[in-house]
Protein backbone atom coordinates (compact mmCIF):
# COMPACT_ATOMS: atom_id res chain seq x y z
CA UNK A 1 0.00 0.00 0.00
CA UNK A 2 2.86 2.37 0.86
CA UNK A 3 4.25 1.64 -2.59
CA UNK A 4 1.02 2.79 -4.24
CA UNK A 5 1.11 6.04 -2.28
CA UNK A 6 4.75 6.59 -3.23
CA UNK A 7 3.90 6.16 -6.92
CA UNK A 8 0.85 8.43 -6.63
CA UNK A 9 2.94 11.10 -4.90
CA UNK A 10 5.55 10.84 -7.63
CA UNK A 11 2.92 11.19 -10.36
CA UNK A 12 1.34 14.16 -8.58
CA UNK A 13 4.67 15.93 -8.15
CA UNK A 14 5.69 15.32 -11.76
CA UNK A 15 2.38 16.61 -13.12
CA UNK A 16 2.53 19.73 -10.93
CA UNK A 17 6.13 20.46 -11.90
CA UNK A 18 5.36 19.94 -15.60
CA UNK A 19 2.30 22.19 -15.56
CA UNK A 20 4.23 24.93 -13.76
CA UNK A 21 7.06 24.53 -16.25
CA UNK A 22 4.61 24.79 -19.15
CA UNK A 23 3.27 28.04 -17.70
CA UNK A 24 6.80 29.35 -17.13
CA UNK A 25 7.65 28.45 -20.69
CA UNK A 26 4.98 30.84 -21.97
CA UNK A 27 6.79 33.65 -20.15
CA UNK A 28 10.24 32.41 -21.23
CA UNK A 29 9.15 32.26 -24.84
CA UNK A 30 7.78 35.81 -24.79
CA UNK A 31 10.93 37.15 -23.12
CA UNK A 32 13.24 35.33 -25.53
CA UNK A 33 11.23 36.42 -28.56
CA UNK A 34 11.44 39.97 -27.20
CA UNK A 35 15.20 39.65 -26.89
CA UNK A 36 15.60 38.38 -30.44
CA UNK A 37 13.19 40.92 -31.89
CA UNK A 38 14.91 43.84 -30.11
CA UNK A 39 12.14 44.64 -27.64
CA UNK A 40 11.51 43.93 -23.96
CA UNK A 41 8.64 41.49 -23.75
CA UNK A 42 6.58 41.13 -20.56
CA UNK A 43 8.67 42.56 -17.68
CA UNK A 44 6.13 44.15 -15.30
CA UNK A 45 4.65 41.37 -13.14
CA UNK A 46 7.17 40.20 -10.53
CA UNK A 47 10.95 40.12 -11.00
CA UNK A 48 11.76 40.10 -14.77
CA UNK A 49 8.04 39.61 -15.38
CA UNK A 50 8.30 35.98 -14.26
CA UNK A 51 4.80 36.06 -12.75
CA UNK A 52 3.22 37.09 -16.08
CA UNK A 53 1.83 33.57 -16.59
CA UNK A 54 0.20 33.68 -13.15
CA UNK A 55 -1.49 36.95 -14.04
CA UNK A 56 -2.62 35.51 -17.37
CA UNK A 57 -3.90 32.39 -15.63
CA UNK A 58 -5.94 34.44 -13.14
CA UNK A 59 -7.37 36.49 -15.98
CA UNK A 60 -8.23 33.44 -18.02
CA UNK A 61 -9.97 31.74 -15.08
CA UNK A 62 -12.26 34.73 -14.64
CA UNK A 63 -13.26 34.87 -18.29
CA UNK A 64 -16.72 33.66 -19.19
CA UNK A 65 -16.59 29.97 -20.05
CA UNK A 66 -18.64 30.12 -23.20
CA UNK A 67 -19.73 27.29 -25.47
CA UNK A 68 -21.20 28.51 -28.77
CA UNK A 69 -24.81 27.36 -29.18
CA UNK A 70 -24.05 25.86 -32.60
CA UNK A 71 -21.16 23.71 -31.32
CA UNK A 72 -21.24 19.98 -30.52
CA UNK A 73 -21.12 20.49 -26.78
CA UNK A 74 -19.63 17.23 -25.39
CA UNK A 75 -16.95 16.97 -28.07
CA UNK A 76 -16.24 20.70 -27.84
CA UNK A 77 -15.50 20.41 -24.11
CA UNK A 78 -13.61 17.14 -24.44
CA UNK A 79 -11.26 18.28 -27.24
CA UNK A 80 -8.93 20.60 -25.25
CA UNK A 81 -8.49 17.98 -22.53
CA UNK A 82 -7.16 15.42 -25.02
CA UNK A 83 -3.96 17.27 -25.82
CA UNK A 84 -3.08 17.90 -22.16
CA UNK A 85 -3.86 14.31 -21.12
CA UNK A 86 -1.91 12.70 -23.96
CA UNK A 87 1.10 14.98 -23.50
CA UNK A 88 1.23 14.29 -19.75
CA UNK A 89 0.84 10.54 -20.41
CA UNK A 90 3.70 10.64 -22.90
CA UNK A 91 5.92 12.44 -20.38
CA UNK A 92 5.33 9.54 -17.96
CA UNK A 93 7.77 7.32 -19.87
CA UNK A 94 10.53 9.96 -20.00
CA UNK A 95 13.48 8.95 -17.77
CA UNK A 96 14.76 12.21 -16.26
CA UNK A 97 17.60 10.43 -14.44
CA UNK A 98 18.62 6.74 -14.21
CA UNK A 99 16.11 6.27 -11.38
CA UNK A 100 13.58 9.08 -11.80
CA UNK A 101 10.86 8.02 -14.24
CA UNK A 102 7.24 7.20 -13.59
CA UNK A 103 7.24 4.01 -15.66
CA UNK A 104 10.13 2.08 -17.12
CA UNK A 105 8.21 0.66 -20.07
CA UNK A 106 9.88 -1.76 -22.47
CA UNK A 107 7.95 -0.21 -25.38
CA UNK A 108 8.47 3.34 -24.08
CA UNK A 109 9.38 4.81 -27.44
CA UNK A 110 6.29 3.33 -29.10
CA UNK A 111 4.17 4.60 -26.21
CA UNK A 112 5.50 8.11 -26.86
CA UNK A 113 4.68 7.80 -30.58
CA UNK A 114 1.21 6.45 -29.80
CA UNK A 115 0.43 9.30 -27.41
CA UNK A 116 1.62 11.96 -29.84
CA UNK A 117 -0.54 10.33 -32.52
CA UNK A 118 -3.57 10.46 -30.20
CA UNK A 119 -2.91 14.15 -29.47
CA UNK A 120 -3.97 14.81 -33.07
CA UNK A 121 -7.59 14.21 -32.01
CA UNK A 122 -7.51 17.35 -29.91
CA UNK A 123 -7.12 19.77 -32.80
CA UNK A 124 -9.21 17.73 -35.22
CA UNK A 125 -12.16 17.37 -32.86
CA UNK A 126 -11.90 21.00 -31.75
CA UNK A 127 -12.04 22.09 -35.39
CA UNK A 128 -14.94 19.82 -36.20
CA UNK A 129 -17.05 20.40 -33.09
CA UNK A 130 -16.83 24.18 -33.32
CA UNK A 131 -19.07 24.07 -36.38
CA UNK A 132 -17.29 27.03 -37.88
CA UNK A 133 -15.76 26.93 -41.35
CA UNK A 134 -12.43 28.40 -40.26
CA UNK A 135 -12.21 25.96 -37.38
CA UNK A 136 -13.02 23.11 -39.73
CA UNK A 137 -10.30 24.24 -42.13
CA UNK A 138 -7.86 24.33 -39.23
CA UNK A 139 -8.96 20.89 -38.09
CA UNK A 140 -8.55 19.42 -41.58
CA UNK A 141 -5.11 20.96 -41.97
CA UNK A 142 -4.17 19.56 -38.60
CA UNK A 143 -5.39 16.07 -39.56
CA UNK A 144 -3.47 16.08 -42.84
CA UNK A 145 -0.34 17.47 -41.17
CA UNK A 146 -0.44 14.97 -38.32
CA UNK A 147 -0.96 11.95 -40.58
CA UNK A 148 1.85 13.02 -42.92
CA UNK A 149 4.39 13.89 -40.25
CA UNK A 150 3.56 10.89 -38.04
CA UNK A 151 4.82 8.58 -40.77
CA UNK A 152 8.43 9.68 -40.85
CA UNK A 153 8.54 10.67 -37.20
CA UNK A 154 8.37 6.95 -36.45
CA UNK A 155 10.72 6.05 -39.31
CA UNK A 156 13.35 8.60 -38.24
CA UNK A 157 13.57 6.96 -34.81
CA UNK A 158 14.04 3.42 -36.07
CA UNK A 159 17.76 4.07 -36.67
CA UNK A 160 18.16 4.84 -32.97
CA UNK A 161 16.21 1.71 -32.06
CA UNK A 162 18.44 -0.32 -34.37
CA UNK A 163 21.62 1.01 -32.74
CA UNK A 164 20.36 0.64 -29.17
CA UNK A 165 18.50 -2.62 -29.79
CA UNK A 166 15.61 -1.55 -27.55
CA UNK A 167 12.42 0.51 -27.38
CA UNK A 168 13.11 1.23 -23.72
CA UNK A 169 14.09 4.90 -23.33
CA UNK A 170 16.33 4.20 -20.33
CA UNK A 171 18.25 1.54 -22.24
CA UNK A 172 18.58 3.88 -25.23
CA UNK A 173 20.25 6.47 -22.99
CA UNK A 174 22.52 3.83 -21.47
CA UNK A 175 23.52 2.69 -24.97
CA UNK A 176 24.86 6.20 -25.68
CA UNK A 177 27.60 5.91 -23.07
CA UNK A 178 30.46 6.32 -25.53
CA UNK A 179 28.90 8.34 -28.34
CA UNK A 180 25.69 10.38 -28.48
CA UNK A 181 23.40 9.23 -31.27
CA UNK A 182 23.33 12.69 -32.80
CA UNK A 183 26.65 11.77 -34.48
CA UNK A 184 25.78 8.46 -36.18
CA UNK A 185 22.10 9.45 -36.55
CA UNK A 186 22.41 13.07 -37.64
CA UNK A 187 19.87 12.65 -40.46
CA UNK A 188 17.47 10.96 -38.06
CA UNK A 189 17.94 13.82 -35.60
CA UNK A 190 17.09 16.46 -38.22
CA UNK A 191 14.04 14.60 -39.49
CA UNK A 192 12.79 13.91 -35.97
CA UNK A 193 13.15 17.54 -34.93
CA UNK A 194 11.18 18.75 -37.96
CA UNK A 195 8.51 16.09 -37.41
CA UNK A 196 8.33 16.93 -33.71
CA UNK A 197 7.82 20.62 -34.44
CA UNK A 198 5.08 19.73 -36.91
CA UNK A 199 3.42 17.36 -34.43
CA UNK A 200 3.28 19.99 -31.72
CA UNK A 201 2.30 22.53 -34.43
CA UNK A 202 4.84 25.09 -33.33
CA UNK A 203 5.35 28.20 -35.35
CA UNK A 204 7.07 27.30 -38.57
CA UNK A 205 4.40 24.57 -38.80
CA UNK A 206 1.42 26.18 -37.07
CA UNK A 207 -0.79 26.02 -40.15
CA UNK A 208 -3.77 24.58 -38.25
CA UNK A 209 -4.13 27.96 -36.52
CA UNK A 210 -2.43 30.26 -39.09
CA UNK A 211 -3.96 33.47 -37.83
CA UNK A 212 -3.37 35.47 -41.00
CA UNK A 213 -5.54 33.19 -43.13
CA UNK A 214 -8.06 31.30 -40.98
CA UNK A 215 -8.56 33.54 -37.89
CA UNK A 216 -7.22 31.18 -35.23
CA UNK A 217 -7.93 27.89 -36.96
CA UNK A 218 -9.12 25.07 -34.75
CA UNK A 219 -9.43 27.17 -31.57
CA UNK A 220 -11.32 30.12 -33.10
CA UNK A 221 -14.41 29.43 -30.96
CA UNK A 222 -12.55 28.69 -27.74
CA UNK A 223 -12.24 31.09 -24.85
CA UNK A 224 -11.38 31.07 -21.16
CA UNK A 225 -9.68 28.05 -19.65
CA UNK A 226 -10.55 25.78 -22.58
CA UNK A 227 -8.38 28.00 -24.76
CA UNK A 228 -5.82 27.97 -21.95
CA UNK A 229 -5.71 24.17 -22.07
CA UNK A 230 -4.73 24.23 -25.75
CA UNK A 231 -1.94 26.62 -24.81
CA UNK A 232 -0.71 24.47 -21.92
CA UNK A 233 -0.91 21.42 -24.17
CA UNK A 234 1.20 23.12 -26.82
CA UNK A 235 3.93 24.01 -24.32
CA UNK A 236 3.83 20.54 -22.80
CA UNK A 237 4.33 19.32 -26.37
CA UNK A 238 7.42 21.52 -26.72
CA UNK A 239 8.80 20.14 -23.44
CA UNK A 240 8.03 16.60 -24.57
CA UNK A 241 9.70 16.94 -27.96
CA UNK A 242 12.77 18.56 -26.38
CA UNK A 243 12.99 15.88 -23.66
CA UNK A 244 12.59 13.00 -26.11
CA UNK A 245 15.19 14.50 -28.48
CA UNK A 246 17.62 14.82 -25.56
CA UNK A 247 17.01 11.20 -24.62
CA UNK A 248 17.26 9.76 -28.11
CA UNK A 249 20.05 11.84 -29.62
CA UNK A 250 21.85 13.88 -26.95
CA UNK A 251 22.74 11.24 -24.39
CA UNK A 252 19.89 11.95 -21.95
CA UNK A 253 21.15 12.58 -18.43
CA UNK A 254 24.77 11.69 -19.27
CA UNK A 255 27.56 14.23 -18.87
CA UNK A 256 30.65 14.88 -16.76
CA UNK A 257 30.89 16.57 -13.31
CA UNK A 258 27.29 17.72 -12.85
CA UNK A 259 24.58 15.41 -11.44
CA UNK A 260 22.42 13.60 -14.06
CA UNK A 261 19.26 15.61 -13.42
CA UNK A 262 21.06 18.92 -13.98
CA UNK A 263 22.46 17.68 -17.28
CA UNK A 264 19.02 16.57 -18.40
CA UNK A 265 17.46 19.94 -17.51
CA UNK A 266 20.30 21.90 -19.14
CA UNK A 267 20.09 19.98 -22.41
CA UNK A 268 16.30 20.17 -22.51
CA UNK A 269 16.32 23.91 -21.77
CA UNK A 270 18.84 24.53 -24.53
CA UNK A 271 16.72 22.61 -27.01
CA UNK A 272 13.54 24.43 -25.93
CA UNK A 273 15.36 27.74 -26.47
CA UNK A 274 16.39 26.50 -29.93
CA UNK A 275 12.77 25.65 -30.75
CA UNK A 276 11.74 29.15 -29.67
CA UNK A 277 14.55 30.62 -31.79
CA UNK A 278 13.15 28.74 -34.79
CA UNK A 279 9.85 30.50 -34.19
CA UNK A 280 11.60 33.86 -34.20
CA UNK A 281 13.68 33.05 -37.26
CA UNK A 282 11.55 31.14 -39.74
CA UNK A 283 8.47 32.17 -41.72
CA UNK A 284 5.47 29.89 -42.04
CA UNK A 285 5.37 27.78 -45.24
CA UNK A 286 2.27 27.49 -47.45
CA UNK A 287 0.18 24.38 -46.84
CA UNK A 288 1.13 22.70 -50.12
CA UNK A 289 4.79 23.45 -49.36
CA UNK A 290 4.37 21.82 -45.96
CA UNK A 291 2.93 18.69 -47.57
CA UNK A 292 5.62 18.46 -50.22
CA UNK A 293 8.41 19.03 -47.68
CA UNK A 294 6.95 16.16 -45.69
CA UNK A 295 6.43 13.58 -48.41
CA UNK A 296 9.10 14.53 -50.94
CA UNK A 297 12.01 15.54 -48.72
CA UNK A 298 11.58 14.26 -45.17
CA UNK A 299 10.19 10.80 -45.95
CA UNK A 300 12.98 9.91 -48.44
CA UNK A 301 15.57 11.27 -45.97
CA UNK A 302 14.14 9.12 -43.17
CA UNK A 303 14.13 6.06 -45.44
CA UNK A 304 17.69 6.77 -46.59
CA UNK A 305 18.83 7.07 -42.99
CA UNK A 306 17.10 3.80 -42.14
CA UNK A 307 18.68 2.03 -45.12
CA UNK A 308 22.21 3.26 -44.35
CA UNK A 309 21.89 2.43 -40.66
CA UNK A 310 20.53 -1.01 -41.53
CA UNK A 311 23.33 -1.68 -43.99
CA UNK A 312 26.02 -0.61 -41.52
CA UNK A 313 24.43 -2.64 -38.71
CA UNK A 314 24.19 -5.66 -41.01
CA UNK A 315 27.85 -5.33 -42.01
CA UNK A 316 28.65 -5.58 -38.31
CA UNK A 317 30.09 -2.10 -38.00
CA UNK A 318 28.00 -1.26 -34.96
CA UNK B 1 -4.77 -8.87 -13.63
CA UNK B 2 -8.49 -9.71 -13.79
CA UNK B 3 -9.09 -6.63 -11.66
CA UNK B 4 -8.13 -4.53 -14.70
CA UNK B 5 -9.04 -7.02 -17.41
CA UNK B 6 -12.80 -7.18 -16.88
CA UNK B 7 -13.47 -3.41 -16.71
CA UNK B 8 -11.38 -2.92 -19.85
CA UNK B 9 -13.23 -5.73 -21.60
CA UNK B 10 -16.58 -4.26 -20.52
CA UNK B 11 -15.57 -0.85 -21.86
CA UNK B 12 -14.48 -2.42 -25.14
CA UNK B 13 -17.79 -4.24 -25.51
CA UNK B 14 -19.91 -1.24 -24.56
CA UNK B 15 -18.00 1.08 -26.89
CA UNK B 16 -18.30 -1.39 -29.77
CA UNK B 17 -22.03 -1.63 -29.16
CA UNK B 18 -22.24 2.16 -29.30
CA UNK B 19 -20.27 2.17 -32.57
CA UNK B 20 -22.87 0.11 -34.40
CA UNK B 21 -25.90 1.87 -32.89
CA UNK B 22 -24.86 5.54 -33.32
CA UNK B 23 -26.34 7.25 -36.37
CA UNK B 24 -23.90 10.15 -36.16
CA UNK B 25 -20.75 9.03 -38.00
CA UNK B 26 -18.26 11.07 -35.96
CA UNK B 27 -19.72 9.89 -32.64
CA UNK B 28 -19.54 6.29 -33.86
CA UNK B 29 -15.89 6.79 -34.81
CA UNK B 30 -15.06 8.28 -31.43
CA UNK B 31 -16.57 5.22 -29.74
CA UNK B 32 -14.50 3.07 -32.07
CA UNK B 33 -11.36 4.90 -30.88
CA UNK B 34 -12.36 4.17 -27.27
CA UNK B 35 -12.94 0.52 -28.14
CA UNK B 36 -9.50 0.29 -29.70
CA UNK B 37 -7.84 1.90 -26.70
CA UNK B 38 -9.60 -0.65 -24.47
CA UNK B 39 -8.48 -3.50 -26.72
CA UNK B 40 -4.92 -2.14 -26.57
CA UNK B 41 -5.12 -2.27 -22.77
CA UNK B 42 -6.33 -5.88 -23.00
CA UNK B 43 -3.34 -6.77 -25.21
CA UNK B 44 -1.04 -5.15 -22.68
CA UNK B 45 -2.59 -7.02 -19.77
CA UNK B 46 -2.29 -10.31 -21.65
CA UNK B 47 1.46 -9.70 -22.01
CA UNK B 48 1.76 -8.27 -25.53
CA UNK B 49 2.98 -4.66 -25.04
CA UNK B 50 4.21 -4.40 -28.64
CA UNK B 51 0.81 -5.32 -30.07
CA UNK B 52 -0.81 -2.90 -27.61
CA UNK B 53 1.42 -0.01 -28.69
CA UNK B 54 0.81 -0.74 -32.38
CA UNK B 55 -2.95 -0.96 -31.80
CA UNK B 56 -2.92 2.59 -30.41
CA UNK B 57 -0.32 3.94 -32.83
CA UNK B 58 -1.71 2.49 -36.05
CA UNK B 59 -5.43 1.95 -35.50
CA UNK B 60 -6.49 4.53 -32.92
CA UNK B 61 -3.80 7.04 -33.93
CA UNK B 62 -3.54 6.90 -37.72
CA UNK B 63 -6.40 4.96 -39.32
CA UNK B 64 -9.13 6.56 -37.23
CA UNK B 65 -7.71 10.04 -37.81
CA UNK B 66 -7.92 9.26 -41.51
CA UNK B 67 -11.57 8.16 -41.17
CA UNK B 68 -12.49 11.29 -39.23
CA UNK B 69 -10.63 13.37 -41.81
CA UNK B 70 -12.70 11.85 -44.63
CA UNK B 71 -15.96 12.33 -42.74
CA UNK B 72 -15.07 15.93 -42.01
CA UNK B 73 -14.39 16.45 -45.72
CA UNK B 74 -17.82 15.05 -46.58
CA UNK B 75 -19.39 17.39 -44.00
CA UNK B 76 -22.58 15.37 -43.55
CA UNK B 77 -25.44 17.40 -42.16
CA UNK B 78 -28.92 16.77 -40.76
CA UNK B 79 -30.38 15.20 -43.94
CA UNK B 80 -27.86 12.33 -43.81
CA UNK B 81 -28.57 11.87 -40.12
CA UNK B 82 -32.27 11.40 -40.84
CA UNK B 83 -31.49 9.14 -43.78
CA UNK B 84 -29.25 6.94 -41.64
CA UNK B 85 -31.89 6.78 -38.94
CA UNK B 86 -34.26 5.50 -41.59
CA UNK B 87 -31.83 2.70 -42.42
CA UNK B 88 -31.85 1.40 -38.86
CA UNK B 89 -35.43 0.55 -37.82
CA UNK B 90 -35.92 -1.54 -34.67
CA UNK B 91 -36.88 -4.74 -36.51
CA UNK B 92 -33.61 -4.96 -38.39
CA UNK B 93 -31.72 -5.92 -35.23
CA UNK B 94 -33.66 -9.14 -34.59
CA UNK B 95 -32.03 -11.48 -37.13
CA UNK B 96 -28.38 -10.52 -36.54
CA UNK B 97 -29.06 -10.33 -32.80
CA UNK B 98 -30.35 -13.91 -32.69
CA UNK B 99 -27.41 -15.22 -34.74
CA UNK B 100 -24.84 -13.35 -32.64
CA UNK B 101 -26.61 -14.51 -29.47
CA UNK B 102 -26.23 -18.13 -30.62
CA UNK B 103 -22.52 -17.59 -31.16
CA UNK B 104 -22.19 -15.90 -27.77
CA UNK B 105 -23.84 -18.86 -26.05
CA UNK B 106 -21.46 -21.27 -27.79
CA UNK B 107 -18.47 -19.10 -26.90
CA UNK B 108 -19.49 -18.97 -23.24
CA UNK B 109 -19.91 -22.75 -23.24
CA UNK B 110 -16.43 -23.27 -24.70
CA UNK B 111 -14.83 -20.75 -22.37
CA UNK B 112 -16.43 -22.22 -19.25
CA UNK B 113 -15.11 -25.68 -20.17
CA UNK B 114 -11.59 -24.61 -21.20
CA UNK B 115 -8.65 -23.74 -18.94
CA UNK B 116 -8.25 -20.14 -17.74
CA UNK B 117 -6.20 -17.87 -19.99
CA UNK B 118 -2.82 -17.05 -18.48
CA UNK B 119 -0.91 -13.91 -19.44
CA UNK B 120 2.06 -14.81 -21.56
CA UNK B 121 4.75 -12.12 -21.72
CA UNK B 122 6.09 -11.52 -25.25
CA UNK B 123 8.92 -8.96 -25.60
CA UNK B 124 9.01 -6.77 -28.77
CA UNK B 125 12.14 -8.52 -30.05
CA UNK B 126 10.26 -11.85 -30.25
CA UNK B 127 7.49 -10.23 -32.34
CA UNK B 128 10.07 -8.85 -34.78
CA UNK B 129 11.88 -12.17 -34.98
CA UNK B 130 8.58 -13.94 -35.71
CA UNK B 131 7.56 -11.41 -38.39
CA UNK B 132 10.87 -11.65 -40.22
CA UNK B 133 11.32 -15.38 -39.56
CA UNK B 134 8.42 -17.79 -40.15
CA UNK B 135 6.00 -15.08 -41.33
CA UNK B 136 8.37 -13.34 -43.76
CA UNK B 137 6.31 -14.31 -46.80
CA UNK B 138 3.11 -12.81 -45.37
CA UNK B 139 4.94 -9.57 -44.47
CA UNK B 140 6.36 -9.29 -47.98
CA UNK B 141 2.94 -9.98 -49.55
CA UNK B 142 1.34 -7.29 -47.41
CA UNK B 143 4.06 -4.82 -48.35
CA UNK B 144 3.55 -5.63 -52.05
CA UNK B 145 -0.17 -4.99 -51.63
CA UNK B 146 0.56 -1.63 -49.98
CA UNK B 147 2.99 -0.75 -52.76
CA UNK B 148 0.32 -1.51 -55.34
CA UNK B 149 -2.15 0.70 -53.47
CA UNK B 150 0.45 3.48 -53.29
CA UNK B 151 1.20 3.31 -57.03
CA UNK B 152 -2.54 3.24 -57.76
CA UNK B 153 -3.23 6.28 -55.60
CA UNK B 154 -0.34 8.13 -57.22
CA UNK B 155 -1.63 7.27 -60.67
CA UNK B 156 -5.16 8.45 -59.85
CA UNK B 157 -3.94 11.72 -58.33
CA UNK B 158 -1.53 12.71 -61.10
CA UNK B 159 -2.87 16.06 -62.28
CA UNK B 160 -1.25 16.34 -65.69
CA UNK B 161 -2.50 12.94 -66.78
CA UNK B 162 -6.08 13.97 -66.14
CA UNK B 163 -5.61 17.20 -68.01
CA UNK B 164 -4.27 15.29 -71.02
CA UNK B 165 -7.34 13.03 -70.90
CA UNK B 166 -9.67 15.99 -70.88
CA UNK B 167 -7.81 17.52 -73.82
CA UNK B 168 -8.29 14.27 -75.69
CA UNK B 169 -12.03 14.23 -75.07
CA UNK B 170 -12.26 17.86 -76.11
CA UNK B 171 -10.39 16.99 -79.30
CA UNK B 172 -12.65 14.01 -79.91
CA UNK B 173 -15.74 16.14 -79.48
CA UNK B 174 -14.42 18.53 -82.07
Amino acid sequence: MADVFRVLAQIGTTITVLLVLAALLIWAERRLLGLWQDRLGPNRVGPFGILQSVADMIKIFFKEDWVPPFAEKPVFIFAPCVVVITMLMALAVVPFTPTLAIVDLNVGLLFFLAMSALAAYSTILAGWSSNNKYSLLGGMRSAAQMISYDVFMGLSLMGVVMLAGSFNLREIVLAQQGLWYIVPQFLGFLVFLVAGLAESHRLPFDLPEAEHEIIAGFHTEYSGMKFGLFFVGEYLGVLLIAAITVILFLGGWQGPWLPPFVWFVLKTALLVAFIILLRAALPRPRFDQLMSIGWKLMLPLALLNLMITGAVALAGGL
Amino acid sequence: MSLLFYPAAAIALFATLMVITRVHAVHALLYLVVAQLAVALLFFLLGAPFAAALEVLVYAGAVMVMFIFVIMMLNLGRPTLLQERGWLPKGIWIGPGLLAGGLLAELLLVLSAGPALEPHWVPPQRVGAALFGPYLLAVELASLLLLAALVGAYHLARPYLRRADQDDTVEAER
